[in-house]
């Protein structure tokens, strides 16, 4: 079965957009939306790092978004910059290195489309076990720190008197998305982990009405755009990743519309 | 004294080379109510984070007593829209509760219809009243409240002090007022702390409004004796506008 391309290609995009739901919920929930392009935009660094260092590409993005990720709270502690000015500064910072150091290592040949838009349907077994391990070890670390992290979320000060840490879990999640994103490079390529971040869960907001329950809606709309994406990209030979995301753009147009009251409009009909 | 559970010696936060507040010194004991008046700005709300250990004094020290129950009812929490969050999910944020613990203490603030509304969707009034029933909820030991009833009605505040001595008297915690009702704090604490960027004066309210410091920023015309008002119901007002005379 895993001879099979296609397959392989479901696989792993189901198992990634697992994940990504809950993580994205919240990416939204703490107004991080830009943090993931954040971080895929340092995965351009880490990618050179591991080609000039000879080292394995995941790992090496990981570190690296890590190493971001943790700057940003020591940023955030220690200047009175906004998130987003923060976020800026360290994204163009870090592409500008990757990029300078791309030059100067001329010997390297990065495929440059397939960092950006990742290429699903090249998945090896290899890719789906990185995927499906590092991913459930994700949603486990994610499901311990959730009080913490959550409680966190609505309020710090709140839950720092009521004796939970969630500065410790704020820290962990960060890691957690930049493991997150060494783990996508490869399948849907930087700039769409992001979106594969935001879409499903921003979808899911508008149709949930608890925390948990937004964060279930927004894989299962994840994974939903991964099968229609995939299957659409193979019937009208698109792109995959553009393909995917597109999907999911879909389902959050079709989330806006009025569900509530057209369902009570059925309702008055019949009656 | 061993019942205290937290002291606070001579803290002082320091904040780009500004003192928010300094040689600060209080106590809060079991049973006990301590309120924390002062003028806008005096470091009120910064000395109740200090008492919680949300801020770290840079000079002076903080002791809370070990494994005690802390709940804080914040001055002002603003919730993202992009939260889906009900008031059931609201109380069982930072620790789980049975549903009828739920049901005991949202009765106790008068807002039991509104267990599955999005907390959004409250009222000013309506959302102070749920931060009271969630801090409630845990039966703490030790309670902070920054001005806990902005926003709420006049009953609903006669009837959210009258919880808060109950409290006192039920869980024999200790709780640390922030209140800019005189009367309130004149009538119902035990021990008042004037605060001005540092301690001005502290004591009994007896004692307290006589002292000058006191006098100096409040004024003489608060009268300790002056009976608090009590607007006492025969009857209840039920959510929906009917009345209950249940007792």
């Amino acid at each position: 079965m895993f001879d099979d391309f296609l397959f392989r290609a479901f696989i792993a995009g189901i198992g990634l957009a697992l994940i990504t739901g809950p993580l994205g919920c919240f990416i939204v929930w703490r107004r991080l939306s830009y943090f993931g392009d954040t971080l895929s935009h340092s995965a351009l660094l880490g990618v050179v790092a591991a080609y000039a260092l000879n080292f394995n590409i995941i790992l090496s993005v990981f570190i690296i978004s890590g190493l971001i990720s943790l700057s940003l709270l020591y940023l955030q502690k220690k200047t009175n910059l906004p998130n987003d000015a923060l976020l800026g500064l360290l994204a163009h910072s870090v592409l500008a290195i990757g990029l300078v150091l791309l030059g100067l290592l001329s010997f390297i040949r990065i495929d440059l489309m397939g960092l950006l838009f990742g290429d699903i349907l090249s998945v090896n077994f290899m890719d789906i076990l990185i995927v499906w391990i590092g991913g459930t070890v994700v949603l486990i670390i994610l499901i311990l720190i959730w009080r913490p992290l959550f409680a966190g979320t609505v309020n710090l000060e709140l839950a720092k008197a009521e004796g939970l840490n969630p500065e410790f879990a704020n820290a962990i999640f960060t890691i957690l998305i930049a493991a997150v994103i060494a783990i996508s490079i490869k399948i849907v390529g930087i700039l769409l982990i992001t979106g594969l971040l935001i879409i499903p869960a921003s979808a899911s907001r508008n149709i949930s009405s608890t925390p948990i329950q937004m964060a279930i809606f927004a894989s299962m709309i994840g994974v939903m755009s991964v099968v229609l994406g995939l299957y659409s990209s193979i019937t009208w030979n698109t792109s995959t990743g553009p393909t995917i995301l597109g999907i999911s753009l879909i389902v959050f147009l079709i989330t806006l519309l009025p569900w509530k009251k057209l369902l009570i409009f059925k309702k008055k009909i019949k009656s | 004294m061993e019942n205290s559970l937290i002291e606070l010696k001579n803290c002082g936060v320091n904040r780009s080379a500004k003192w928010l507040v300094r040689g600060v010194s209080l106590k809060v004991s079991e049973g006990q109510i301590v309120t924390l008046i002062g003028p806008n700005g005096s470091g009120k709300s910064t000395t109740a984070k200090i008492a919680l250990g949300i801020l770290k004094p840079d000079e002076g020290t903080n002791a809370i007593r070990n494994n005690i129950k802390i709940s804080y009812v914040p001055q002002k929490i603003s919730i993202d829209w992009s939260l889906p969050l009900r008031v059931i999910d609201f109380i069982n944020l930072v620790e789980t509760y049975e549903l009828n613990e739920i049901m005991d203490t949202l009765s106790i603030t008068g807002i039991k219809h509104l267990l599955y509304q999005d907390v959004r969707n409250l009222s000013g009034g309506e959302f102070q009243r749920l931060l009271m029933a969630r801090a409630i909820t845990k039966k703490p030991n030790f309670l902070v409240l920054d001005e806990p009833v902005q926003g709420v009605d006049y009953p609903g505040e006669i009837a959210l002090y009258k919880t808060i001595q109950q409290i006192v008297k039920e869980l024999n915690c200790g709780i640390l007022l922030i209140s800019h009702n005189l009367h309130v704090v004149m009538s119902q604490t035990d021990h008042v702390v004037c605060l001005n960027g540092h301690v001005c004066c502290s004591g009994a309210p007896k004692s307290i409004v006589a002292d000058p410091e006191y006098i100096k920023l409040f004024g003489k015309n608060i009268d300790p004796t002056l009976a608090f008002y009590q607007h006492e119901h025969d009857h209840k007002h039920l959510p929906d506008g009917s009345i209950d005379n249940s007792h």
